[in-house]
């Protein structure tokens, strides 16, 4: 169905402005019911299951269930993302069980230094040396053409 | 008039997007426009972290050069473009972006990255001029590393999410800015600047999908990239180049799970139901396409070619051997039992982590079909026709390129109005990505890269032209008037019918979509008509196009979410036109993998080895086409 609520679990993030599948979804995909305090995905067809909003959820409220116009039924992928790798558990039709853990980053959130400490090898505007090059290419100099 | 705040942002910068070549944009202009003083703007339909094509996160990053270590060199990297685009590419372009790529991944690995290395520290390579990562925060860290550099500008810094640029704002033909709504609260938003970097990705859902059920959004590439950036630069004026070259890619059926890793990484061999691999089989097609189809690596249209051709004679279903693959690549340890599990045990990590990485749905659908890439095959197929100036299709805006590299006479079209490194040929109007055009295999790397090439090129023309930009206050108010007139034309007729959707007064976002899909898929070489068109059926589809166009005037929103609905749509029904314009200009078959032309089935380098150009005047509304000659540069 993409992505679907687990009406047990959403708790519509406590009534905030809004809620995290909300604010994530790169397709204004997740809506909040106010009345009913829980979020649910507007247009299922036009969800790329990207699994930001499974990803985000902090209740674990948001799951996938395969396309059902091409996907048998009964299988499942469910992420637990953390701040230096992701578990994934999948689960096969035939019941089988995968599990997979991969890194995701070698930094602390939120901590991504922009210019890295590199420097930046000229003022010029009008030059094709961007920020941090060349030390960041690697090489001395930046490669202009050889006509 | 719906009752919605004009909200005004004055800015020096805006970079309107937020995927990679936004957030290159943001990161290279935070530089210089701090060194300057100048205000920088970024607006975005979504959230930054998760926003664009790598939304979801990558599992290989397609183009990095290592041309410090001596790895390739910046011209294998222009002959290797020029080759797979069937000869047609701005040289100029490719080697820009190419000497700037590696300084990005090495950016990208330090803000926190992580890229597999090699026993000795090196990356390690897919394919030539691929590098393998673990990318499932790939776009969030990028993404960090941006809102980092914005954040050094203080209150001149200013990133603005969740809301929709529908329309350039222009003074005469210079490009100041644009307008658009937040998609969350009734506001409409004006932005008025001095520079404008167009960055908002390629276009999906012009043609009708394979998967027209719930699975429409199963898109290989992002449901949510609507031909925004071609919009932009087309209704500005901006000249814009090879919008006829589309992409299609070959992905595992269904689900789109990428075989880039399976072909280049595990070696493995795709063949028909009779076991014969089409590339051996059908290698006799290639010389008609010389002298592309002759040298190596054989370009993308020219495979999905073969593979298609196989599928049209019957010989379906085009499997995958992953088994095999994994087999031979688990062979040399199989007298070391303890050895050769534990290979295997990787092998099948990896394969899994390619698709739970960047198309989690090719994991549920091989869990779903209890598809275990060691045990069985799996089959691939032609996904649909995607407008992806990154990947293996061209499209976009005709861009100025640098100084150093660009021919002189591309270079000629900029001098009476500024040569400056992406400008389109509208003054103030940059772009980079999927929307600048003939500089294909910049993927997110690149994209990245050339973001970053824009903004300093905008930078350099704002300090060139410091003027506060004019805006005609009726205009404004005009613009506000038409974008909103969707939500206006609900309220006045919905009350007349039992269903909210079918009312004779007005047509919903999602049918006005399925209808330009339908047009473009039977008459433009979609899916249903085996990418095959000719000049009677394209004649036709411009005729119903036309329609269509008129009745873009009737469509109606609920709401917020169908307003964006509304405006993506028409942005997707422009770039149909200019696409369609595009293939019945160019009067052969280039990229039959593409698209074919019946009518012109063969390549014809004497007349057709040219750009196809088009510029849509704002002032006439007539579309003008030339050929404009490619320039080698090497």
């Amino acid at each position: 169905m993409p992505s679907y609520v687990i009406l047990e679990k959403c708790d519509g993030c406590k009534g905030q402005d809004k809620t995290a599948c909300m604010y994530i979804c790169p397709n204004d995909l997740m809506v909040l019911d106010k009345e009913k305090m829980k979020a649910w995905n507007r247009a299922p067809e036009m969800c790329w299951e990207c699994y930001n909003c499974v990803k985000i959820c902090p209740q674990q409220a948001v799951d996938v269930r395969g396309y059902a116009d091409f996907v048998p039924m009964g299988a499942s992928v469910v992420p637990l993302r953390g701040s230096e790798d992701i578990m994934w558990t999948v689960k096969f039709r035939s019941g089988q069980v995968k599990r997979f853990k991969f890194p995701i980053r070698t930094t602390q959130e939120g901590k991504a230094e922009p210019l890295a400490g590199y420097s930046t090898g000229t003022e010029d505007i009008k030059s094709p040396v961007l920020c941090t090059e060349p030390a960041s290419t690697g090489a001395a100099e930046l490669p202009t053409l050889k006509k | 008039m719906a009752n919605f705040e004009t909200v005004v942002v004055d800015t020096d910068l805006l970079i309107i997007g937020g995927g990679m070549s936004a957030c290159g944009a943001a990161f290279e202009a935070a530089y210089w426009a701090k060194k300057h003083g100048l205000k920088v703007t970024v607006v975005d339909k979504a959230a930054m972290d998760r926003s664009g094509a790598v939304a979801m996160g990558l599992s290989a990053i397609n183009q990095y050069i290592g041309y410090a270590k001596g790895k390739n060199t910046l011209e294998d990297y222009v002959k290797y473009v020029r080759q797979d685009l069937m000869g047609i590419s701005r040289e100029d372009l490719v080697y820009d972006i190419a000497r700037h790529v590696d300084s990005s991944v090495h950016l990208f690995e330090k803000w926190g990255l992580p890229i597999w290395k090699d026993a000795q520290g090196e990356y390690v390579n897919e394919g030539r001029w691929q590098i393998m990562i673990n990318g499932e925060s790939y776009k969030v860290i990028v993404a960090e590393a941006a809102k980092n550099a914005m954040a050094t500008l203080g209150d001149k810094g200013e990133i603005l999410e969740r809301v929709f640029v529908v329309e350039p704002l222009m003074d005469g033909d210079k490009c100041i800015g644009g307008v658009g709504f937040s998609v969350r609260e009734n506001k409409f938003y004006v932005f008025k600047a001095k520079a404008t970097i167009a960055l908002m990705g390629g276009a999906v859902h012009v043609f009708r999908p394979r998967s027209v059920g719930e699975g429409l959004g199963r898109a290989w590439y992002p449901p949510w990239n609507a031909g925004s950036t071609a919009y932009f630069t087309i209704r500005a004026g901006a000249e814009m180049t090879c919008q006829e070259v589309r992409f299609i890619p070959v992905r595992f059926k269904d689900g789109y799970g990428p075989v880039g890793a399976w072909f280049l990484l595990f070696k493995s061999r795709a063949v028909n139901a009779m076991g014969e691999e089409y590339m051996v089989t059908r290698a006799n097609e290639l010389p008609k396409w010389a002298p592309y189809g002759l040298a190596k690596p054989i370009p993308a249209n020219l495979r999905n070619w073969l593979g298609m051709e196989d599928v049209y004679s019957g010989k379906g279903p085009i499997f995958m051997k992953t088994e095999e693959a994994i087999a031979n690549l688990a062979a040399k340890y199989k007298d070391d039992p303890k050895a050769f599990k534990k290979k295997m045990k990787e092998l099948e990590s990896e394969a899994w982590e390619d698709f739970l990485d960047m198309t989690i749905s090719q994991a549920i659908l091989w869990a779903g079909q209890n598809i275990q890439p060691e045990e069985k095959p799996s089959e691939i197929a032609a996904a649909e026709p995607y407008f992806i100036g990154s990947h293996s299709g061209a499209s976009g805006a005709w861009v100025c390129g640098p100084e150093d590299a660009m021919p002189a006479e591309y270079r000629k079209q900029w001098e009476p109005i500024g040569v400056y490194n992406h400008m389109t040929t509208v003054k103030g109007l940059f772009t980079a990505g999927d929307g600048s055009g003939a500089s294909s295999h910049k993927f997110s790397s690149g994209s990245h890269a050339e973001g970053r090439i824009a903004a300093k090129g905008a930078i350099a023309y704002i300090l060139d032209n410091n003027t506060a930009p004019t805006v005609d206050d009726a205009v404004v108010e005009q613009m506000k008037k038409t974008i909103l007139a969707p939500l206006d034309r609900f309220q006045e007729f919905a009350k007349m019918s039992s269903d909210p959707d079918i009312n004779p007064n007005f047509i919903k976002p999602k049918m006005f979509m399925f209808r330009l899909q339908k047009i473009m898929d039977e008459y433009c070489a979609g899916v249903s008509a085996c990418f095959t068109t000719n000049k009677a059926l394209l004649d036709r589809g411009l005729e119903l196009l036309g329609m269509l166009k008129e009745d873009h005037e009737k469509l109606a929103a609920e709401d917020l979410h169908e307003l964006l609905r509304c405006w993506e749509n028409t942005h997707r029904m422009w770039i149909a036109e200019s696409h369609l314009r595009h293939v019945m200009f160019r009067e052969e078959s280039r990229w039959p993998g593409y698209y074919f032309r019946a009518d012109f089935p063969d390549m014809d380098e004497a007349n057709w080895k040219c750009f196809v150009n088009s510029v849509w005047d704002p002032k006439t509304g007539e579309w003008t086409m030339k050929k404009v000659p490619v320039v080698n540069i090497l």
